[in-house]
């Protein structure tokens, strides 16, 4: 018996998310009695899971880009191998790609968006945000296999120095339909889904020639640079930065949004960030409704201002 | 081409969300249903298919008999006929189950289901349908052209995108992308009057069994006000994300 968490990889690095389920794992193995064993893909430095509660990972070397149908084959042997009761995975874009594939593989109930450790084991129940975060629901998982996708940043980083080894899984992965023609991904900035810190932008900074504020501010702080959606409806800023309930999920440490209204649909998909912080000119703005820290000002004052204390703060920090 | 779209009955954004029976069961009172957005964007594209390679459109839903409004605006905005399956399910599996049944009774191309619903945020029903039919799946689609049995999709990717290219039959995971909020069909009165002469057939559940339930629901604790800072004074924001709030 066992936990398996599969920890995610980018170019051969562990993600953040990956050391996120396995403190998550470590706590539900500790309720039941048993060990974390890690699933990795060309990962080369896995041990450092061992850090996070982890005492043995299994790393597959696979050929080429990400496939969810060979990643599911790949976990669902290890998880096979591991005599896995609990598997648990991220809510990154291809955990969520892949985990329902594995789910039917395993015959396994699986729940998503889980923001804290199973409140009991038999039967084994979690708390998952839904309703677009507007609710929560206390799910029970019948399955005999159980996964569980941890919501990003729900359960945070725990650590727990653990012996750990790893070990070279080869089993015989499954073969995909799909072909990879291309990948266009900028890598040398902060993913929403990775950051701890987001910048969003809304029709407040009046057009695209303005974003330099956002991502001045944005690169000060470390952030990921977002935007609403009216603002990507107008092409000032690509999809792929709108953030909201039919665009990205955003559940980062700190959410600031300038020039952000605060619509149902923009406050549904950013509301599981622990701190919300308005920059907006209008205080009626419903954004002042659901944020922890507000400035009722103009962007184009505020924003410079914010820039240039916080280089000062990070100097002296 | 023969194209199904699976469509979620779901509560409208705005809806006041609120539990009844001991907070056991959502409270429908007041509440007006929608197709659900994500799988609206992919009805739409749908609808491209047909006006364009004279693709024949099913729509599929899973529920009660409350969830045929919601197939009926499905046919106005120009699906060519609707199935319910009669079963109010638990969990997603039990739905990706029912839905692969009357998909191995048919032949469909290509299946579109939205990422995921606005109401119970699982995001698993389009690849468990692929894992079941073993067939090619595309998450998070956000462009799709098919050519023959060839299809090509973009899938978003956590900081960008990727383009693939598979065979038909294909299941895709849809959201906005496939086509912009501008191109959503409003049903006319033309649409509205022909979709109640379109057959909207009832399926009897073949019996599969969940594998979770739904046995409580909570609402988040109240927020607190928020705390205004002077704009002349961005200082006292930094001094409380730093030693209130510990982000920074």
């Amino acid at each position: 018996m066992s936990v398996l968490v599969y920890a995610e990889s980018e170019g051969g690095k562990l993600k953040k998310v990956a050391f996120e389920v396995a403190s998550y794992g470590k706590a539900v193995a500790d309720q039941m009695g048993t060990e974390v064993i890690a699933v990795t893909f060309n990962v080369a430095d896995a041990d450092a899971l061992g850090n996070y509660g982890v005492s043995k990972v299994m790393n597959i070397t696979v050929d080429g880009n990400f496939d969810a149908k060979i990643y599911a084959s790949g976990i669902q042997h290890a998880a096979s191998e591991a005599a896995a009761k609990v598997v648990v995975v991220s809510s990154s874009a291809d955990s969520r790609y892949l985990t329902p594939l594995l789910a039917i593989g395993l015959e396994a109930g699986y729940a998503t968006n889980v923001v804290a450790a199973p409140s009991s084991l038999s039967p084994f129940t979690v708390k998952r945000s839904a309703f677009t975060n507007k609710a929560f629901t206390q799910t029970e998982i019948s399955s005999e296999i159980k996964i569980i996708g941890v919501s990003n940043n729900a359960f945070g980083l725990v650590e727990n120095t653990t012996a750990c080894t790893v070990e070279d899984f080869a089993p015989g992965l499954a073969t995909s339909a799909i072909t990879v023609e291309s990948v266009d991904k900028a890598t040398d900035k902060v993913t929403i889904a990775d950051a701890e810190v987001v910048v969003s932008g809304g029709r407040g900074l009046k057009g695209p020639e303005n974003w330099h504020l956002i991502e001045d501010l944005a690169s000060t702080l470390g952030a990921a640079t977002a935007c609403s959606k009216p603002v990507s409806d107008m092409g000032w800023r690509p999809h792929s930065e709108h953030v909201g309930q039919t665009g990205k999920p955003v559940a980062s440490n700190l959410y600031i949004a300038i020039g952000v209204s605060g619509a149902i649909q923009h406050l549904a998909g950013i509301n599981s960030s622990k701190v919300k912080v308005v920059i907006n000119n209008d205080p009626e703005a419903p954004f002042f409704k659901a944020a922890d820290y507000g400035i009722v000002g103009d962007a184009f004052e505020v924003v410079p201002q914010l820039i240039e204390k916080l280089k000062a703060f990070k100097a002296q920090a | 081409m023969k194209v199904l779209v699976c469509i979620s009955h779901v509560p409208d954004t705005t809806s006041k969300i609120n539990f009844v029976e001991n907070d056991t069961k959502f409270d429908t009172a007041g509440v007006q249903y929608i197709i659900n957005p994500n799988d609206e964007f992919g009805l739409t594209r749908a609808m491209w298919l047909k006006e364009k390679d004279g693709a024949e459109v099913d729509v599929i839903n899973v529920g009660g008999a409350e969830t045929e409004s919601t197939l009926r605006k499905a046919l106005a905005i120009g699906a060519d006929k609707a199935i319910r399956v009669n079963n109010e399910a638990i969990d997603a599996t039990q739905v990706a189950k029912e839905i692969v049944a009357v998909i191995q009774n048919n032949s469909y191309d290509l299946i579109i289901a939205g990422r995921e619903s606005i109401d119970y945020n699982g995001g698993m029903v389009p690849g468990m349908i692929a894992a079941m039919l073993e067939t090619s799946y595309v998450n998070n689609c956000v462009g799709l052209e098919i050519d023959g049995d060839k299809a090509t999709a973009i899938r978003e990717i956590d900081g960008g995108k990727e383009t693939v290219t598979t065979n038909l039959p294909l299941v895709i995971g849809g959201q906005k992308g496939l086509v912009e909020e501008s191109d959503l069909k409003i049903p006319n009165m033309r649409g509205i009057m022909m979709a109640r002469k379109k057959p909207l057939e009832v399926i009897e559940p073949n019996g599969a069994a969940a594998s979770s339930t739904t046995i409580k629901f909570e609402k988040p604790a109240p927020k607190g006000e928020v705390k205004l800072v002077d704009a002349d004074n961005v200082d006292q924001l930094i001094e409380l994300l730093h030693n209130e709030a510990k982000v920074i």
